[in-house]
């Protein structure tokens, strides 16, 4: 073996640049084939870690996806609200713990507005346990206060006392706009990699504030306003919400409540568990990273298919290397060792320097990936599925060795000690 | 034992398209002796040492080559034992070109233990080099040197250092020297003769050179020995 192995190794030294090139192909398809696995456990994580401490989003009844995505990911919009009346009703409940109001509908150049309470810096979670911190200033004290998601704050260059107005509506570009309340930067929150870091919070009460002398869509003509200084006289408390957050005294009786809610009479409420609801809503958007890793496997088998292709085309040329190899006593198990040997150098080299790039890849596009797409890929050693399917494609690869070693063990069979030319 | 190095006896080969290329009743060489085959290009010479190298099986006949019965072994014991007793030298592209002068004569050592057993003294690459001197190749650094780096004559030589590289019993030579001018024809044969003649190594010598003839113990006439074939149709 360690002869054979020394010449297999020489053997394709000689030909370094066909097998540095069969190499490369197999290494750049390991890497992706790596990246996509670990990325889409990344994915998955940051993905199920947006929300964490909450039992139940409740909203009114429509579908749990959707309630979750305008509720949890600020995507889509509600169809109908939830009255504050029932909203108060199950907020002092007595196995309610807490719960976090949820105002949605306006926006700033982009950016959601969420309305909400004191509750929501206190009690959100998310990646397991972590509580939301400010990275400068704190929760809002005045009534015509915001805080700032932190990629909102970045990306808008904001800072704590800045000047912001918000528009109604949630287009990106909005032309009625809510000039005469402006609000003031009070807080700026540290980067979560959830969504929350592209949202605009203020208090429930401005949401109501802000729409005061507002019918329909429109602002009401100029004689018949409420200034900023007015609203703050009037009673803020809103008639509907959007969504709210539950979290119960006891974990034991969400179902319960969950149960009571989806059947409650004086309004259609519903009710979702939201690890149910994630796991939900991942597979649907797992579909497409499994035909991600699916266009990875098909890849690597690529690569895999080159190497196979430039071991064969070298057999013809390297007859006579064969023949010289028999005439000095290598058996035919030798020269089909050594092309088998050729095939898993190949893929081990491959292997190890997609492995070595993907790595590479990841350190350096990690920083990237947390800015700009909120998704934190923790670098971590190649888990035991990894690792079998790095060993599946060295198999595969030795089993594909298979066929050149036939070819060439026939070859020598046939040629003899004849010297082909 | 029959006393020979090698024996044929009633020997018959065809390809397996059923053309016969090879018809011997009688031939041996005795051992130490030094053997000069002659025959044109096609009179079955290859196949003849391919038989004796034991890398062909004639379907009819025996074949005795020191004291083992190459038509009773198998395809592998035959590999084996060609490793450790023969040694082989070509007509040309003898060499390995991704290895060095000293890693191409030390090759057959590490397919064959035997060889590498009977090894003089310890260190292989002395022994390498030890023959490459005998063999007129006196450099230094040329152990070193990439084999397609040299000239054709010193190929043939680091060809020959190859094949006497743990003592084979008997070396074959089939066509050597037709790369080679003819000064270099019988400097190279003069010092393979010297090395042969000092390990006591059987040398089945192959050309169609009567030229080189008289170096030899004995000359031998293929065509006297395969009487079967005017024309065949050989491979090369």
């Amino acid at each position: 073996m360690a002869p054979t192995l020394k010449l297999a190794l020489r053997s394709l030294l000689n030909r370094r640049t066909t097998a540095v090139l069969t190499v490369s192909a197999i290494a750049i398809s390991v890497a992706l084939l790596l990246g996509v696995q670990l990325l889409r456990t990344a994915a998955r994580e940051s993905f199920a870690n947006t929300v964490s401490g909450v039992d139940l989003i409740v909203g009114a009844r429509s579908g749990p996806l959707n309630l979750l995505l305008y509720s949890v990911f600020r995507v889509g919009d509600a169809t109908s609200n939830v009255s504050w009346a029932s909203y108060q009703k199950i907020a002092h409940h007595p196995d309610v713990a807490w719960t976090i109001p949820i105002s949605l509908g306006d926006s700033h150049r982009g950016f959601r507005v969420m309305g909400t309470d004191a509750a929501y810096f206190e009690h959100y979670r998310f990646a397991g346990s972590r509580a939301l911190g400010f990275s400068a200033g704190g929760p809002f004290v005045d009534l015509y206060d915001a805080v700032l998601g932190a990629d909102v704050a970045k990306t808008l260059g904001y800072r704590v006392g800045d000047s912001i107005i918000i528009a109604h509506g949630i287009g990106n570009v909005s032309f009625a706009q809510h000039k005469d309340k402006p609000f003031r930067v009070a807080g700026i929150l540290a980067f979560t990699g959830t969504p929350v870091d592209r949202t605009v919070h203020v208090g429930l009460q401005a949401i109501t504030a802000i729409h005061i002398d507002w019918q329909t869509g429109m602002q009401a003509p100029e004689h018949f306003r409420v200034s900023a200084e007015q609203a703050r006289s009037r009673d803020l408390t809103p008639d509907t919400i959007t969504a709210f957050l539950v979290g119960m005294r006891s974990r034991v009786m969400t179902f319960t409540m969950q149960r009571a809610i989806n059947e409650y009479r004086q309004e259609p409420l519903l009710a979702v568990l939201p690890g149910v609801a994630l796991s939900q809503l991942w597979e649907l958007v797992g579909v497409a990273d499994s035909a991600l890793a699916v266009v990875a496997a098909f890849v690597v088998l690529a690569g895999l298919l080159g190497m196979l292709t430039a071991i064969l085309t070298s057999l013809n040329e390297r007859r006579r290397e064969m023949a010289i190899l028999r005439s000095v006593g290598a058996r035919p198990g030798h020269i089909f060792l050594l092309m088998v040997l050729e095939a898993g150098i190949l893929a081990a080299a491959g292997v190890l320097a997609g492995t070595a790039l993907t790595y590479l890849i990841l350190f350096a596009s990690q920083p990237f990936l947390e800015r700009q797409f909120g998704i934190f890929v923790q670098i971590r050693a190649l888990g035991s599925w990894e690792l079998v399917i790095l060993a599946a494609i060295i198999a595969a690869a030795l089993l594909m060795g298979l066929l050149p070693a036939f070819r060439a063990y026939r070859n020598t069979l046939n040629d003899g000690l004849q010297m082909r030319v | 034992m029959s006393g020979f190095a090698i024996q044929l006896d009633n020997v018959e080969f065809s390809w397996p398209s059923g053309t016969r290329v090879l018809e011997v009743r009688q031939f041996s060489v005795e051992p130490r002796e030094r053997v000069f085959l002659h025959g044109p290009s096609g009179s079955g010479k290859s196949t003849l040492l391919g038989i004796v190298g034991g890398i062909l099986k004639p379907q009819v006949g025996q074949v005795r080559v020191l004291d083992a019965s190459l038509t009773s072994l198998t395809a592998a014991q035959r590999d084996r034992f060609r490793g450790e007793q023969i040694g082989f030298i070509f007509q040309m592209f003898n060499l390995i070109p991704y290895l060095t002068v000293t890693e191409n004569v030390l090759l057959p050592l590490g397919f064959s233990n035997g060889r590498a057993q009977r090894l003089e003294s310890a260190d292989a690459s002395a022994e390498a080099a030890r023959l490459l001197q005998a063999l007129g190749l006196s450099d230094p650094g040329i152990a070193k040197r990439r084999v397609t780096d040299l000239s054709v004559g010193q190929q043939q030589r680091v060809a020959a250092a190859r094949a006497l590289i743990g003592r084979p019993p008997i070396v074959i030579a089939d066509e050597p020297t037709s790369s080679l001018d003819a000064d270099m024809r019988t400097d190279f044969l003069r010092l393979l003769m010297n090395e042969c003649a000092t390990h006591g190594t059987t040398l089945l010598f192959v050309s169609h050179d009567m030229a080189l003839a008289g170096m030899f113990d004995r000359t031998v006439r293929i065509r006297d020995i395969n009487p079967a074939l005017p024309h065949p149709p050989e491979h090369s």
